[in-house]
């Protein structure tokens, strides 16, 4: 679904990523891990299409077509999804109707009928429950007033609602409490299908109890320095970032009692 | 401020002798001798200079290139059929600055008069006289103007205590004509003692026809009436378009004002307001969208003149390509007006690099117990929320109308009737859709 190759960007001349290389099939559920400065977010954005980020070597390619050429409208559209860590707030805008424009953009790209408003209300009514969304968020501006957990939920129900192929949730972890974490990942496993990629990039490995990945990367100095299956994660929390940084380094000996 | 004594020649002054005995109540010898003041004043002051303080941002001398000719009546040009969609149950039509009774349409609400300059000046000149008040030796040369010119306009009274729900609409047209037309009406809005009601007058205009329209507006809101006065002011893209409007509110009295700026290519819309009452309140919010080389200036001034007066303004913009947009937003609370409150708001999207915004506010606080702010800011359209919107798969055009709409949708917040604020919504999504098409 998603091939990344040698991909090398630079934000204001400055490189981030440094020829990372990822393979995202249909189905999968792939976690990305790293520190803070690391590329991750750069590497949710440049997937998005956000300008400000210079390709300056390598390949995205998406569905076998070459990402890099579609605006970020036709990305969305094209079924690729961002959470973003930071949901912008935009006064003015009211949430529901924000919803109704992007679903409705969505579905007729896909050929799909647009909804009428009283259809939408019902879609929405049925899966704002889902999410923990309240009748009242959604009557706010868009993220206007929002809690940093009500943001993330809201990037939860709008991920439910465009149905993407390929989801890449930016830290939609962090800033929740238990409670919000739950509720927030159990919304992201409702999406898990088959014909459906997810793509979490955190930098705890909290998240990954409640959505449990099957591939997890640790991203370190623009690249994947490392990849395996869930239990990369569990040894990332007890070890922490810092082997895979020096990868001459021996791995910590021991394991705290 | 420094006095400037260059003017501008203003040649249309010389059509005054062609069509001063037309002119209705041409036959009363104090309004003969008022309009011949009037034009003289026109004749020594021409047009003011961008030396002028007050014109330094907005240039007036492309009124001099033009040889604007009085508009006259065309009894048959309009058909009703032609007529924009109302808003509510009553309209009534002005054509060339001219009432129209046979266009306008649906009985006034209960409550409200609506009498035209011309009737009045016929049926009760004395009456007819105070609108015109006395020769004014300080007034500028427009305001002159346009006591000389004045061929019509109207009066309307809301009778005390009259809760009126139903929304006053007026409509001003301009028809085609060979000639470049020059229009001055001069009207009243008189709210008597505890009346409340709603008057949206709409300028429009949809051909490029180089004309000149000039209302001179004024309005007297008596204790504890409430006016909500809005505009919609849609002139054609070649039109020039230079109102005023004086307002006077008495104690615990509310004048609401709302005007959207998209048409005419140079528009000049000045209101004052004195707040002469204890207890008085004025809020002035208007949207001003502006693009190709249009040019928008909206002047205000607000005087707090009795205690616990209150006022708030908020003015927002859009220009795009040349479009040059200006704010002078005017605030004097006077020695007595303590307690008074006053807020101020001017902020502009330029999405172009070639706009211009000009935002001057001017306090002037003689009084030591007040309230008062004021807050300019100009920018482009916020990146962020563009690019969030457009990973959600709406398409740029679209986001960019969203944050448009949202961003002057705020000045109509204070417009509560539902359908006339719709109806506002409407010509601003109109007018982001006309600028996604590509020009002619």
């Amino acid at each position: 679904m998603l091939e990344i190759k040698n991909l090398h960007v630079t934000v204001d001349g400055k490189p981030i990523l440094k020829g990372l290389d990822l393979r995202v099939g249909a189905g999968e559920v792939h976690a990305i891990m790293g520190p803070n400065g690391s590329g991750k977010s750069t590497l949710a954005y440049v997937l998005a299409g956000r300008e400000g980020y210079e390709v300056t070597e390598g390949a995205v390619l998406y569905e076998g077509r070459n990402l890099l050429d579609l605006a970020p409208e036709e990305r969305a559209r094209e079924g690729i999804f961002l959470a973003f860590q930071y949901p912008v707030e935009i006064p003015g805008v009211g949430s529901n109707s924000f919803l109704k424009s992007a679903v409705n953009a969505v579905r007729k790209h896909r050929g799909l009928p647009e909804y009428d408003a009283m259809e939408f209300l019902k879609l929405i009514r049925e899966k704002r429950d889902q999410i923990g969304v309240g009748e009242d968020m959604l009557k706010r501006s868009l993220n206007v007033g929002f809690s940093g957990g009500e943001k993330k939920r809201a990037e939860v129900l709008q991920m439910t609602l465009l149905e993407p192929r390929l989801a890449i949730l930016d830290e939609t972890d962090s800033g929740l409490d238990i409670d919000a974490l739950k509720v927030v990942a159990n919304g992201i496993n409702a999406l898990r299908a088959p014909e459906r990629a997810i793509l979490m990039i955190t930098h705890y490995q909290r998240l990954l109890d409640y959505v449990v990945p099957d591939f997890v990367h640790v991203l370190s100095d623009g690249r994947i320095a490392a990849s395996g299956g869930k239990e990369l994660a569990l040894k990332l929390e007890l070890e922490g970032y810092i082997s895979h940084r020096r990868p001459a380094a021996e791995p910590a000996a021991t394991r705290p009692a | 401020m420094p006095r400037d004594n260059r003017t501008i020649p203003l040649p249309y002054a010389d059509r005054f002798a062609a069509v001063a005995t037309t002119l209705p109540g041409h036959e009363l010898p104090w309004l003969r001798d008022l309009r011949a003041q009037a034009i003289e004043r026109v004749r020594q002051l021409g047009l003011p200079t961008i030396r002028n303080e007050r014109w330094k941002y907005t240039n007036l001398s492309s009124l001099a290139a033009v040889a604007f000719e009085p508009a006259v009546s065309e009894a048959s040009s309009v058909s009703p059929d032609q007529l924009p969609s109302a808003i509510g149950g009553c309209r009534v039509v002005f054509v060339n600055g001219l009432y129209r009774p046979d266009l306008s349409a649906g009985p006034l609400p209960r409550g409200v008069t609506l009498t035209s300059l011309a009737e009045l000046l016929r049926e009760d000149p004395e009456r007819a006289r105070t609108l015109f008040g006395e020769h004014d030796a300080a007034a500028d040369s427009l305001g002159a103007l346009n006591l000389a010119f004045a061929a019509d306009g109207y009066v309307i009274v809301l009778a005390a205590d009259a809760a009126i729900e139903a929304p006053v609409e007026l409509l001003h047209l301009t028809t085609l004509g060979a000639a470049a037309a020059a229009y001055h009406t001069r009207s009243a809005i008189i709210a008597e003692l505890g009346s409340s009601a709603t008057v949206i007058e709409t300028f429009r205009h949809d051909a490029a026809t180089v004309y000149w329209s000039q209302p001179v507006t004024e309005v007297r809101v008596g204790p504890g009436a409430t006016l909500r006065h809005y505009k919609d002011q849609n002139e054609g893209a070649k039109a020039f378009h230079t109102a005023a409007t004086d307002v006077r509110v008495s104690e615990n009295g509310r004048y609401e004002n709302f005007v959207l700026t998209t048409g005419a290519a140079l528009s000049c819309n000045e209101i004052s307001v004195v707040l002469d009452g204890r207890g008085a309140a004025c809020r002035l919010d208007s949207g001003y969208l502006a693009r190709g080389r249009q040019h928008a200036d909206n002047t205000t001034a607000i005087v707090h003149a009795k205690p616990q007066t209150t006022s708030a303004e908020v003015y927002k913009g859009v220009l795009d390509d040349q479009a040059r947009a200006v704010f002078q937003g005017r605030i004097v609370v006077e020695k007595d007006a303590q307690k008074a409150d006053g807020h101020q708001l001017n902020k502009t999207i330029l999405l172009s690099d070639r706009a211009e915004i000009d935002s001057k506010p001017e306090l002037e606080i003689f009084a030591d117990d007040v309230k008062c702010s004021h807050g300019a800011a100009a920018g482009e359209l916020d990146e962020d929320a563009l690019f969030y919107l457009r990973a959600r798969g709406i398409g740029q055009a679209d986001a960019r109308r969203m944050l448009v709409e949202a961003f002057v949708g705020e000045t109509l917040e204070g417009i509560s009737n539902i359908a006339v604020r719709a109806a506002f919504e409407r010509r601003i999504g109109a007018w982001m859709s006309a600028g996604a098409e590509p020009s002619a």
